[in-house]
Parts: C-alpha cells; structure tokens; sequence
C-alpha cells in the first residue's frame, strides 16, 4: 500500500490566472482542495506611511495607485474624508462630475473584471470585447485629467477643472499606420464636447452588455465552471466583512449610494441587483446589472450638467488653489497659492471614516488629524483586503480549476490589497 | 433629499442614547465629533463590548467594516514653530529629532469600525492596548472578517490579539524584523537589499539613504475649527 500524502501546490506569484502577485499555497488531496493559505504584501508600498509624511493633497495621487482599475472611486474615498474633517460642502456641478466619473470609473473595473474573469474560464475573446470598450472610457479620462489611468482628478473641494468642450480628436497626418478613412471613424463620436462623447457611448453601451451576454449568460461551459461554485450564504458574507457585488451576490441588499447616499446619489435614478444563490454566476450576474445602471446613472449626469454650468470647486483658497491668472496679478492669490504649494492645509484635530461604494465594494479612508498639515495616521479600508481572506473558505473542497474561478469572482487586484 | 441628511443625524443621536445607556462612564467614553461616534473602551472589557454591539438589538452591528492599529507617540509633534517667535522670528529648522513618546501606557489603539445594515449606523471603538506588550483579545469569535485585520495590525504596530489562531506577519517580507508603521520606524526601513554577484545571493545592509523632509510638518491652531473638531485622545 504506497502511502497518501496531501499535495502542497504553489500557485503563483507569477501565474497568470493570480490577477497579479498572489502567491497561493494550496494544500490538495488529489485535485481537491484541502486548505488555501494566500501569501500577500508582494505589492505591499507603504502608502499609509508614505501619506503620513506628505501633506494632504500629495497623496490624491497615490490612491489612484491602490486599486489601480478603479482609481478615481479610491481619490473620491480618500477627498471625502478630508472633506468631512474640514467641514467643506462641495459644489453641485462638482456632486454630478464626480456621480458620473464614479459611474464611468465602475464600468471601468467591471469590464476589467469581466475580460479577465472570463480569460481565466477560457474565454478568450471577452478579454478582446471589453478592452475595445474600456479604450473610449479612458478617453474620458484623459479628457479631464490628461493621465488615461492615474487621473488625481477629484481634489478636497471639488475636481481640479471643469469638463472640457472639445473632446481630443485623431489628427490623420501625424498616423503612420492608419488610413484618413480609419482616423475618420475613430472621431465619429468626438466632433462635440465630452458630454457628447459620453453620450454617444452611453447609446452604444447597453448594446455591448447584450453582445457579453449572448458570449456568457446562457454559455454552457460558462454555467458549469461558475454555477454552485465558490457558495457564500448571506450569514457568511456578513462574517466575513464582504461588501459591494460580493455581498449583494449572496442577496443581501446593501449599496452605500442608496443607504448612505453621497456626492449626487440621491438624486439619480437606479436600481440594486441583487443575487439568490452566492454563487459565482449570481454575483456575475449582479456586476453585469450593475454596468446597466451605471449606464443609466450616467445618462442622467450627462443631461443634469449640460444643463447647469457652474463653479466645480469651491472658493475657498485656504483648500483650493486660486486660478493661475489671479495669481499673475492678485497679491493675496498669490500668497494663497504659495502657502497651499509650499505647507497646504491644517485640518482641525480629530478623526473620520469615510466610505464610497467603489466597484468592488467599500472603500473607507479614516483619517486621524492631531491639527497638521499632514495626516497623522491614514488607514485604507480596501474591499479586496476581507473578500481575499475569504478565499480558503470559499475554496475548501473545490476542485483546482475552481480556484482560478473563485479567484476571479473575488474581483481583487493587489494594490489596494497590498497597499 | 435634505431629510435624509436630517435622519442620519438622528441616526447618530439615537445610537448615543442607546451607547450611554449600555456603556456608562467612568469606564466608557463616547466622543461625538464630525457627525461619528467613536466609543472608547478599556482594553479587557472589548470582547465583553463587542458582543454586545453585535448581538443586542440596539445595536446589531453584524458587520466589521475595518480594524486597525494606531500608534499616538508622536501626536502633536510638528517640525515647525508657528506659536512664540524667537529673537530672530519664527523657527524656519526643520527639527528631526521629534522627542516620542515610547513609554505612553496610550500609545497603541486599536481602532474598530462596525457597521449595523440592520439599523444603517456605524461606529467606532477605539481601545488603547498598553505599550510593553500590547495584547488585547481577538474579534475572530465574533466577526471572521477580523481575521487578516488583527494579522495586519499585529505585522505593522506589533500589537497581539490573545486568541488569534493564526497570528503570522502579512504584508511585509518573510524574515522581516520589526513594525513598520511605528512611528519610531524610519519611513526609508532599516535595511536596504541587493544581489551580490560575488556572494551569488541576495544580501542585506543598513539603509544608505536618509530621509529628507520637503515638506515640515505643521501644526496651526485655526480659529475656523475652534469647537468643530475635539481633541480625541485625551478628551
């Protein structure tokens, strides 16, 4: 009789189906799994220290880097929380500007989720599909921030600048490898302002869902490798500290921008998808509903601000640098710039939790303020961080190829994991 | 929708009636500032607590949204007089040398953040865990989702969780020495690590670098925020 031992198998750091750097020890009595032990911090930079040696607004830009798929949801956490500690009311135009690039920002993350879930199942050409969408919503991005990823667009206050009037256009002469007839249908949608060019993708868009759907839904290799796996019931997925889609897969009913609505939340109209089972395929299912009403979300910004102009940033120029042609000629503007540039701001003594609903679920910033122009102690709560800890639960007497599977629901990217 | 800004003060102010009654002083503490409520709890009375919030049906906080560790040893320190000037006017030096306060019995906190979906509520309970060998009892029996939290506020404060079953490092490297977000921790590390091609491996040294300050930190007593913030921890 040859002995049975458990198989101990080291899945990445650097598999491809690890979403980045996840090195998984499994622990396999054959091809089940008996016990996951996922070692993190590979990607661990320190940004919590790093934010304690910088004054506030410095560090806007590293929480684009957290989870670097949703990054303007992160700075929007992140400027909400010192927002709270100044006791600053934003502009409305600014409420909508953020609403629509959170919405914008969430189609983002959930593409990139489902092109890689998808990849990892062996669906190959959903990775292709979403890509080619994902392309016009960063577009967007650099249309307001100039950075297609990194944007440091939302700032304590407001946003940096108002939306641009003329969306960038493909210019023929300066492209080697593109016919005038190609640049011609790449600026079909980009004679007129951004909120042209978003509308004009918001249009398109409910079109491309029902393209992945007729890949997915009714997909029958995709219905066996993600129906019944990775089970979490309702109870479990408030143990274990899930949020967003992970929770609502499991039929719980809870979004932040409906229970604890903020920027301009309250005053759009969109519906919560909820799941039955908590499986795989539910909390698909969800996040797809999801981007259908973010689209809706959308369309609804885009027709509130090409209907009211106004300030996106308030005036007040202790928090928010003055506009450069004051500088050029206003004292006290100038002063104001060099003091925000040079020391920034001193928020009062105390502490804040402030939370988004970013794609993957909550992301909270609290900050602890003792009365500097640096925060004395930031702590992200990333939604990846309790949604990974859950893996060897969920994983427990699943096969091999089901962990690539649950790994892929849990929608995790090691940024803000690892911070 | 301004009332349901207006309710969720209300909110607030019902979940401090229901904490007053449970939690009395001496023992506890109840801040309210910035529209959030943060309970303070001796450390060997936080499982204790904790169950209460969980399991009471004023409370009901089902969820553990975050736990982490906070070190207050250099609360209030700034590089830069703004207060007195000298005979040669405000101090402009950037002063490194912060003295840190390594002994305070309230250095280390442990900062929960529940949230209640069954009454929309949060809160925060804030514990201070002693300072030579801070320990306090793990959350895991009540809430799973403390599990990896308490692993990383154990890796990054050293602060212990009696009870945790599995309390490893989880962010930094294997073979790390130390507690990185310290405040007695440089924020360039101890050690700095290359390949060495004599010795064919990887070899570590004492970090060459120093940490330089372009911004000092600053501390200004603002006469817009008098009464709108507290000074929490020793409040």
């Amino acid at each position: 009789m040859p002995e049975i031992r458990n198989y101990t198998l080291n899945f990445g750091p650097q598999h491809p189906s690890a979403h980045g750097v996840l090195r998984l020890v499994l622990e396999m009595d054959g091809e089940v799994i008996e016990r996951a032990d996922p070692h993190i911090g590979l990607l661990h930079r320190g940004t919590e220290k790093l934010a304690e040696y910088k004054p506030y607004n410095q560090s806007i830009g590293y929480m684009d880097r957290l989870d670097y798929v949703s990054m303007m949801c992160n700075e929007h956490g992140y400027v909400r929380a010192i927002e709270k500690l100044l006791g600053i009311e934003v502009p409305e135009r600014a409420q909508y500007i953020r609403t629509l690039f959170d919405e914008i920002t969430r189609i983002l993350n959930h593409l990139m989720w489902l092109g890689a879930h998808a990849l990892d199942i062996g669906a190959m050409s959903m990775f292709l599909y979403c890509f080619r969408e994902r392309e016009d919503l960063m577009d967007c991005y650099e249309a307001v921030s100039g950075a297609r990823l990194h944007a440091t667009y939302y700032r304590p206050g407001g946003v940096h600048r108002d939306l641009p009037e003329q969306m960038p256009r493909y210019d023929a002469s300066k492209s080697k490898w593109h016919s005038a007839r190609e640049i011609a249908q790449r600026n079909r949608a980009r004679d007129g302002s951004l909120l042209d060019f978003i509308q004009d993708f918001t249009e398109r868009f409910p079109n491309y869902v029902d393209e992945y759907e007729t890949l997915l839904t009714d997909n029958r290799i995709w219905k066996q490798r993600t129906v019944g796996i990775g089970v979490v019931s309702p109870e479990r997925a408030l143990q274990l500290g899930f949020t967003g889609p992970m929770l609502r897969g499991s039929g719980i009913e809870w979004d932040l921008r409906k229970k604890q609505p903020y920027a301009a939340y309250h005053q759009v109209d969109f519906d919560i998808p909820v799941g039955i089972n908590g499986d795989c395929y539910d909390r698909y299912l969800v996040r797809i509903e999801e981007m259908r009403q973010s689209n809706r979300i959308i369309q609804q910004c885009v027709a509130w601000l090409r209907a009211n102009p106004g300030p996106v940033a308030i005036d007040d120029h202790k928090v928010v640098p003055p506009k450069r042609a004051e500088v050029k000629d206003n004292m006290e503007a100038l002063i104001h710039h060099f003091k925000l540039f040079t020391e920034g701001y001193c928020p009062p003594p105390g502490e804040v939790y402030a939370a988004v609903e970013a794609p993957k679920g909550e992301f909270g910033c609290y900050i602890v303020s003792d009365g500097a122009n640096k925060p004395y102690r930031l702590k992200v709560r990333a939604p990846g961080f309790p949604h990974l800890a859950a893996l060897d639960e969920m994983s427990r007497g699943h096969m091999l190829a089901d962990v690539v599977a649950i790994i892929g629901t849990l929608d995790i990217v090691f940024g803000e994991i690892d911070r | 929708m301004a009332t349901q800004i207006l309710t969720r003060t209300a909110r607030v102010d019902a979940l401090a009636v229901s904490i007053r009654a449970h939690f009395a002083a001496p023992d506890f503490e109840l801040v309210d500032a910035f529209g959030e409520l943060t309970l303070i709890v001796p450390a060997e009375r936080l499982l204790e607590v904790a169950q209460t919030l969980r399991d009471h049906d004023d409370f009901r906080f089902e969820q553990l949204i975050d736990l982490c560790g906070v070190d207050y040893a250099a609360y209030g320190n700034s590089e830069w007089e703004t207060e007195e000037a000298s005979s040669t006017g405000f101090g402009r030096g950037v002063d490194r040398d912060g003295s840190i306060a390594a002994d305070d019995p309230q250095r280390f906190a442990v900062v929960v953040h529940l949230l209640s979906l069954a009454h929309n509520r949060r809160l925060r309970v804030r514990t201070h865990v002693g300072v030579d060998a801070p320990i306090v009892d793990s959350l895991i029996p009540l809430w799973s989702a403390a599990n990896w939290f308490e692993r990383e506020a154990f890796d990054l404060y050293g602060i212990l969780f009696r009870g945790h079953p599995d309390l490893r490092r989880i962010l930094t490297d294997y073979g790390f020495i130390g507690h990185p977000f310290r405040k007695d921790f440089p924020v360039s590390g101890q050690v700095e690590m290359r390949y060495d091609p004599e010795l064919k491996r990887v070899v570590y040294e004492p970090v060459s670098i120093e940490p330089r300050v372009l911004v000092p930190r600053v501390i200004r007593e603002d006469s817009r925020y008098v009464g709108s913030g507290e000074e929490t921890r020793h409040a």
